[in-house]
């Protein structure tokens, strides 16, 4: 077993990504201008699209690992399928909290039926039931097993959900599509980029870390286990 | 024509299955006869806390209809999978020389035959009692199709649900986040058609509807395998 030295690829990665988040909460606040109609309010919009960008793209990567543990069958598929899985509901959970923050000032209401915010919802619950499912079945194998059609029949329905829940919306349109105009100047583009960045560098850090973690778990499972026998 | 033959002796594994569940409900007939007093029930429920009557009936009938469809049609499928693992049928299955797809379109054209009869059943109820017009061809066929795709994704999933510590109660939660487009098409659907629009109208939503049964027919196929290989 390798000796735990220190991990630097860790430490260099956590360390960028707090500088990229610093960087970009600076441009939310003093570079990106401020929006005319909705104010400063509208600031919370970068990070807000930031965590939902993150949610699809750890969900996107739960499917692909799935693919690779059915194919496979090798515990490190699983091991990133669950870290991701984590990492996206908490991520979709925020995206889903910046928007009602946000929808209050700008519509007089926290929630509103509008389509993405909808997905985000749908999307949530569906990851939710998939840490309960883990959580509901014996055996590591078969767990893993189950994890990963799961994880690949829910990622198949996320673009017909997109399809149903916008057309569901567009039939009855509403108030909602004045905010859609929002135009972005060329700084508020640049911030909204940069902090897509940020948290997909935050992202690969938080995934890194969950991944030594659930190793480091089956370590102390397997030393246990030949403790017990001794 | 070993390829027809093939084919033929293919078609003839499903038909065996089918035939087998549906011989097992005739004698038993526990699970027919609980979706269907289940959907009663759920009507009686719904009329009650929707006050059904007239414009409202209306108006909430493809609504009320397909939650009571989905509701009850989660009871079958849990009866349906939970049937094959108590004594061991599905390990019998699982040896016989042939492809675990042929299971699944054995057990999903099933529980797809023990849903329609239920639908049977149930539309020309809720027709009489609520007074809307159901019993048309288009509601027919949009009935079908949402039952279609439900049933396969359903058939899927309670087979990993009956191998789980919580089993009954994991279904509902696996499978109603995934069939939200499908409901929300089939509701649509049935809504326009009951307004006296045609087929050609909700274009949009027939094909989403089609869309959703062909993605999950094929997805719920490729990986039903991986969840009984045991």
């Amino acid at each position: 077993m390798k000796r735990s030295g220190q991990d630097w690829w860790g430490i260099a990665l956590a360390v960028l990504s707090g500088a990229a988040i610093v960087i970009a909460l600076t441009m939310v606040f003093v570079y990106a201008p401020r929006e005319a109609t909705m104010g400063d309010v509208q600031r919370i919009f970068y990070f807000h699209v930031s965590s939902a960008w993150v949610g699809f793209l750890a969900f996107f990567v739960t499917f692909l690992a799935g693919i690779g543990y059915l194919a496979r069958r090798e515990r490190r598929w699983d091991i990133v399928a669950v870290s991701s899985v984590e990492i996206g509901v908490t991520f979709i959970t925020m995206a889903i909290i910046t928007g009602s923050l946000w929808a209050r000032p700008a519509w007089g209401t926290y929630w509103t039926w509008e389509p993405r915010l909808t997905i985000s919802a749908v999307q949530l619950l569906i990851y939710v039931s998939y840490v309960m499912l883990r959580a509901a079945i014996e055996g590591p194998e078969r767990r893993a097993r189950f994890a990963a059609v799961y994880g690949i029949v829910a990622f198949v329905t996320v673009p017909l959900s997109w399809f149903a829940i916008r057309w569901w919306r567009t039939i009855h349109p509403d108030v909602l599509t004045s905010g859609e105009g929002m135009a972005l100047t060329s700084r508020m583009v640049q911030t909204l980029l940069f902090s897509v960045g940020a948290f997909t560098l935050l992202y690969v850090t938080l995934l890194r870390q969950r991944i030594r973690l659930e190793q480091a778990t089956d370590v102390l499972l397997y030393l246990r286990a030949r403790i017990r026998d001794l | 024509m070993g390829v027809g033959l093939s084919l033929h002796s293919y078609l003839g594994k499903v038909w065996a299955i089918i035939v087998k569940d549906v011989v097992a409900e005739f004698r038993t007939r526990e699970m027919i006869s609980a979706m269907l007093v289940f959907s009663v029930l759920a009507l009686l429920i719904f009329s009650f806390a929707l006050d059904l009557r007239g414009a409202m009936a209306r108006a909430a009938a493809p609504g009320v209809l397909w939650a009571t469809v989905a509701f009850s049609g989660t009871l079958g499928l849990s009866r349906s999978l939970a049937r094959e693992q108590q004594n061991g049928c599905i390990d019998g299955l699982l040896l016989a020389p042939m492809d675990r797809s042929a299971i699944f379109f054995g057990k999903a054209l099933g529980n797809l035959a023990f849903m329609v009869v239920v639908e049977i059943m149930l539309l020309p109820l809720f027709s009489a009692l609520f007074n809307v017009p159901l019993l048309r061809i288009g509601v027919l066929g949009v009935t079908a199709l949402g039952t279609t795709g439900y049933a396969a994704v359903g058939t899927l999933l309670a087979a990993i649900a009956v191998n789980t510590r919580a089993r009954e109660v994991m279904l509902p939660v696996l499978l109603l986040p995934l069939v939200v487009p499908l409901l929300i098409a089939a509701v649509k659907t049935t809504g326009g058609l009951i307004e006296g629009g045609t087929l050609a109208e909700l274009g949009g939503w027939v094909r989403l509807l089609v869309a959703y049964d062909l993605i999950i027919v094929a997805v719920s196929m490729l990986t039903f395998g991986y969840v009984v290989e045991e």
